[in-house]
């Protein structure tokens, strides 16, 4: 197994000062199995996600099986595995939104940056989700950019609003 | 000691004791509940809701290995309801992935074909997914082929509290749902499995067994791991 950023005994905390952070809610926890989601949470908000090398490590901290960390991880829709982009970009795709044109938004962010729901441009500038229902739906079409929500969305809008 | 009480199943009046599920009741009580994803000695989990039973005064079906009985509890276990219910479940487990019982290992030795008979399963009324699954030969000696897993999890189960190796455990949900070996490793590259076997003992289908068995000729001995179960006395 390799560890480039963190090994069992508290990770590379100079070549990484995140990992500081992590052992620390590890340490507040008393290293406690139990404690996995919240240290999980923590990783992420630093991350953005959640590194394997990071998983390992915690994984060792809390001394749990590998595959229980996994299963937990794939089970929750809020934990990521794979990098999501400096920027994210959610357009709902529910009923209403759908209806309204969340297409053509979607085929919009395609023809401009090239990437697909599920996907993250090329210099990891921006990632492309999707949801069913932000529960927003008199502002059909409905699109989360980073912490803004914008809603009656026109397609031609898109270029603007995701040039940082 | 704990505290006796009175129950009744199916209409007959039974005396026991608190703390027990409704499952063992009916088994000391020779009542025949079908099950899946129990096995004697495991933690139950109430995975596959075969076992699911009426209580009056709830309106939802309860399952039989994961409810405990309480005084007064008037149970119903094989209503027309919960027949049909039955039936639909095992359906869906033929539904979800493949199943076809001439091709497979354990053809005349599964739990789910026996199910199947048990259950008065005709034909499936549901579309079939027709999901493709991976067939993990990695191991030296056994195969994970996860197109014959039902998700019972008796698996992931005997592998943590019997085995103390947790290398099986379950990754994302609902029919995208896998057994996964460590960090969704090949088996064989498992850091945890001690290749012990246990976990194909307990699989009721042909998802878990070993390297060079023959077409329906599939030999598992799920007595083995109760009767070390009992003697090691986990529980
Ligand atoms: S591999 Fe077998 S024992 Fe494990 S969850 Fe699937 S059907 Fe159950
Ligand atoms: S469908 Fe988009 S907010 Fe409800
Ligand atoms: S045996 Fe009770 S839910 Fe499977």
């Amino acid at each position: 197994m390799t560890q480039a950023v963190a090994d069992k005994k508290g990770g590379d905390v100079k070549a990484d000062p995140r990992l500081k952070l992590i052992n620390a809610a590890i340490k507040k926890n008393k290293s406690q199995p139990d404690a996995l989601i919240q240290v999980l949470h923590v990783a992420q908000n630093m991350y953005g996600y959640l590194p394997m090398d990071v998983v390992r490590h915690i994984t060792h901290a809390l001394r749990l099986p590998p595959s229980r960390v996994y299963g937990v991880i794939t089970f929750y829709h809020f934990f990521n595995l794979n990098k999501q982009g400096d920027h994210t970009c959610m357009v709902c795709t529910g009923t209403a939104c759908y209806v309204k044109g969340a297409q053509a938004v979607l085929d919009a962010i395609a023809d401009r940056f090239g990437i697909r729901p599920g996907e993250v441009t090329a210099d990891e500038s921006l990632g492309l989700q999707t949801a069913r229902c932000l529960g927003a739906c008199g502002l059909a079409p409905a699109v989360v950019i980073d912490d803004r929500v914008l809603g009656k969305v026109a397609p031609e809008q898109m270029e603007k609003e995701l040039t940082f | 000691m704990p505290d006796k009480i009175t129950i009744s199943i199916n209409g007959t009046e039974i005396k026991t004791e608190e703390g027990k599920s409704i499952l063992s009741v009916c088994k000391e009580n020779d009542i025949h509940i079908p099950v899946m994803c129990h096995f004697p000695g495991l933690t139950d989990v109430g995975a596959c809701r075969l076992c699911l039973c009426e209580v009056k005064g709830y309106n939802k079906l309860l399952p039989a290995c994961t409810t405990l009985v309480a005084e007064n509890m008037e149970i119903q276990t094989h209503t027309e309801k919960l027949k049909e219910y039955r039936r639909v479940i095992v359906e869906m487990f033929f539904s979800e992935r493949n199943h076809m019982c001439s091709i497979c290992v354990a053809n005349t030795n599964c739990e789910l074909q026996d199910m199947a008979t048990e259950v008065g399963m005709q034909h499936v009324r549901f579309p079939f997914l027709n999901q493709e699954c991976a067939v993990d030969a990695s191991h030296p000696k056994y195969v994970i082929d996860h197109n014959r897993c039902i998700m019972c999890t008796r698996c992931v189960r005997v592998c943590s509290e019997v085995e103390g190796a947790h290398n099986w455990d379950v990754k994302n949900r609902g029919y995208n749902a896998r057994v996964i070996s460590d960090f969704d490793q090949p088996w064989g590259e498992s850091e945890t499995c001690t290749s012990c076997g246990k976990c194909l003992n307990v699989c009721p289908t042909g998802a878990l067994w070993a390297k060079g068995s023959v077409q329906g000729k599939l030999d598992k001995f799920p007595e083995k791991i109760t009767d070390l179960i009992e003697k090691r006395g986990i529980h």
